[in-house]
């Protein structure tokens, strides 16, 4: 166990810590996103099953709305929701408040740019550039970008990009400043503002600027796995090693474990990107690496997945009390699942058959929302009640928020992968085309209520958390949760 | 050096992703630095099959042709080409269609020879357009499969020469009819002939046929062969 400074009695006061407003606005906005991407997804879902009720409005394209709905989940939901997570856990983890309120409202403002610049223009881009005249002669695209999961048009990126380092220069700030050994989550933070501003760069910039080509595909690949292996995972650890302990009032079970788990995926999952594109003209040799180091990231994950289990061994109860908690097991539970999937389909055995099927999109699905969605909408459980100073309205609305997101994404993620084999053994049996379209409907069908299932999930958590917010406006009622007390280190030493 | 922040910006942060850039990203780009990038110019120059494409569309749509490109020149096809590209990468397509022919899975009986990186050492694939999902087939053996009226009335409305495709309708790429594809439907359809045109065996899958000009006899229902390429039998 790290040595750290004493919790004293001169622990800075909570509100000298963290701006709460900010935290609340953010998780606000990535709600909507939320609910955006969602929307978007069941667009795309009724066109699959041929029921698009809009198919032929060319701003309703499923189209450009399916690159909607992945870019407003990673830039809109995910992104917006860790920094509000981060605005609240970095200042109280470090005992110091970011660089400057000023900026974070900045960056606040200007990420919405980006994500909104990044919606209008997949949606409208294409639309302006052949009906303007003036716009149709730009030597740039206004719409998408032909780069998977950076289809942020290429007039946003430099704008993202600056976006990305403010974020770094405003976190780094306190975490700098504190002395000596640091926290598990103080790694996994600052080595993702470091690799979120390299994966952006390197993906948005080499394959449209400077390579070409197969290495261009190269670098897609990896810009595709370092946006999930390099942002979001980090970030998302971070916070449950932050999190996990303050909630259930004890430290992890293993420091050595915490360090195996870090360098361990540090090392890894950056040469894992050109698994994405195995059996491509890329150097076989490249492509035996990154499936070798896939297999040795799933290995990682194990250890980080036994320290959690460890570290919640005798407090298993809450699984079942304590709602955040929960959903961040569950998540857990879900990311263990996707990296035992990972290291079986990213063999070549594997690939021949299922690759470009469903199989892929079910685990891209059990990923960004079985774990990260999972543990965001955990970490909102738990510090919406503790922002407004009330607890929920409704523990009822939270469980069945909580049940139908979980059943339904898993019953997608089985659906779909299911729909993969199927898919694979259809083309692989030299079948016409059309009869692996046939028989991917009914799972298609059954991916549609599955979906439908978390957006029902999704609307009760709206409905609780407006009138737990109405019931935070009204005045001399006894809410249940006092003041955030300042927090000393809780993470490490399991003291309250 | 594991829990330190210099340990933790330099080597984890820094280190380990410029070796995995390294490793991943300059090695491709290290072997291949000699195989020059051909311009969209030069693809068009030595591309018979594409202008063949080209110079049938002018006829097929005279008056389309005419107000949108004008004349079925090389420059224009370039142009035209970039353009289709863009509407390639805007629409969406490459999310529900692949572009290369794996070694394995019986793809070369499907779609044609095995996908090399020659092939995408151009400006056309800037980002590569590999494509990571399959919903409809594999594009990169497509062109000159189907005859230009085909895929006009197919992005018109799918549903009309393939009835239960789940493939979006794309009216907008005409102007109210099928036979009246705009300049955005000019330049997806060139683009989409031009896929695998550079191939000596082109067009790879099936007995080509030539699509009657107007004026001459009907040599044969367009849309019926069409129809029947797309049972995918190995020969």
């Amino acid at each position: 166990m790290i040595d750290v400074q004493p919790a004293d009695r001169s622990a800075p006061r909570h509100a000298d810590l963290v701006d709460e407003r900010i935290v609340l606005t953010y998780f606000l906005i990535a709600l909507g996103y939320l609910s955006l991407s969602m929307l978007a997804g069941l667009l795309m879902a009724m066109q699959l099953i041929r029921h698009n009720p809009l198919n032929g409005f060319e701003l309703m394209s499923p189209g450009r709305w399916r690159m909607v709905h992945t870019n407003v989940i990673a830039y809109g939901f995910l992104a917006n929701a860790f920094l509000g997570a981060l605005h609240w856990s970095v200042p109280r983890l470090m005992l110091r408040p970011v660089l400057d309120w000023r900026l974070s409202w900045f960056i606040l403002i200007a990420w919405q740019v980006v994500v909104l610049g990044t919606g209008v223009g997949i949606v409208l881009g294409p639309t302006l550039q052949a009906n303007i005249p003036a716009l149709e002669s730009l030597p740039f695209a206004l719409g998408a970008q032909g780069l998977e999961w950076g289809e942020t048009p290429v007039w946003i990126d430099p704008l993202a990009l600056a976006g990305l380092l403010l974020v770094a220069v405003n976190f780094m700030a306190p975490i700098t400043k504190s002395r000596g050994p640091m926290y598990v989550t103080a790694w996994y933070f600052m080595a993702a503002f470091v690799w979120t501003f390299l994966t952006y760069a390197m993906g948005n910039f080499l394959p449209q600027y400077s390579l070409t080509g197969t290495s261009a595909g190269a670098v897609g690949g990896l810009f595709i796995h370092d946006l999930v292996g390099l942002f979001v995972t980090p970030l998302g650890w971070g916070l449950m090693y932050y999190f996990v302990p303050v909630m259930l009032k004890k430290p992890m079970w293993s420091h050595g474990l915490s360090l195996v788990g870090f360098w361990g995926l540090a090392f890894f999952y950056p040469l894992n990107g050109i698994h994405h594109f195995l059996y491509t003209p890329i150097p076989m040799f490249l492509q035996y690496g990154a499936i070798v180091s896939t297999i040795a990231v799933e290995m990682v994950v194990t250890t980080v997945i036994v320290n959690f289990f460890a570290t919640i061994w005798g407090s298993s109860r809450a699984l079942l009390t304590n709602l955040p908690i929960r959903w961040f097991y569950t998540g857990m539970i879900f990311y263990g699942i996707t990296c035992f999937q990972c290291a079986l389909q990213t063999t070549l055995t594997f690939q021949a058959l299922i690759h470009f099927s469903d199989w892929v999109v079910g685990h891209a699905h059990l990923v960004m929302f079985g774990v990260f969605s999972m543990w965001l909408l955990g970490i909102m459980t738990y510090l919406f009640p503790r922002i407004w100073r009330t607890e929920w309205w409704s523990r009822e609305l939270c469980e069945w928020h909580y049940w139908l997101s979980a059943v339904g994404l898993f019953v997608m993620a089985l659906d779909l992968t299911l729909a993969g084999v199927f898919q694979g053994y259809y083309w692989a049996s030299l079948q016409p085309w059309e009869v692996s379209v046939e028989g991917s409907q009914p799972f298609w069908v059954v991916r549609v209520f599955a979906g439908l299932a978390m957006m029902a999930g999704q609307v009760c958590f709206f409905v609780n958390l407006y009138m737990t917010w109405r019931l935070s406006r009204e005045a001399g009622v006894s809410r249940g949760v006092p003041e955030p007390a300042p927090q000393a280190h809780l993470a490490t030493q399991g003291t309250n | 050096m594991f829990e330190s922040k210099s340990g933790v910006l330099l080597v984890a942060g820094l280190g380990f992703f410029a070796f995995a850039f390294l490793s991943n990203a300059l090695v491709p780009a290290l072997m291949y630095r000699d195989l020059p990038e051909q311009t969209t110019t030069e693809l068009v120059e030595k591309n018979s099959n594409l202008m063949y494409q080209f110079e049938n569309l002018s006829h097929r749509y005279p008056e389309q042709f005419a107000k949108h490109v004008g004349e079925a020149s090389q420059e224009n096809c370039a142009e035209i080409l970039e353009l289709g590209r863009r509407v390639y990468t805007g629409e969406g397509c490459w999310h529900c269609h692949s572009q290369f022919v794996r070694p394995v899975s019986r793809e070369e009986d499907r779609w044609g020879p095995v996908s090399k990186t020659e092939e995408y050492q151009n400006e056309l694939q800037r980002p590569v357009m590999f494509g990571t999902r399959r919903v409809g087939p594999d594009l990169s053996r497509e062109g000159g499969r189907r005859a230009n009226d085909w895929h006009a009335v197919h992005f018109f409305q799918p549903t009309m020469v393939s009835h239960d495709s789940p493939m979006p309708s794309y009216p907008w790429l005409f102007e109210g009819s099928p036979d009246k594809p705009n300049k955005r439907g000019i330049a997806l359809i060139t683009y989409v002939q031009w896929l695998g045109s550079w191939l000596e065996s082109y067009p790879y899958y099936e007995n080509f046929e030539p699509t009657p000009l107007p004026g001459d006899e009907p040599a044969g229902e367009g849309e019926e062969s069409a129809e029947d390429a797309e049972v995918a039998t190995a020969e």
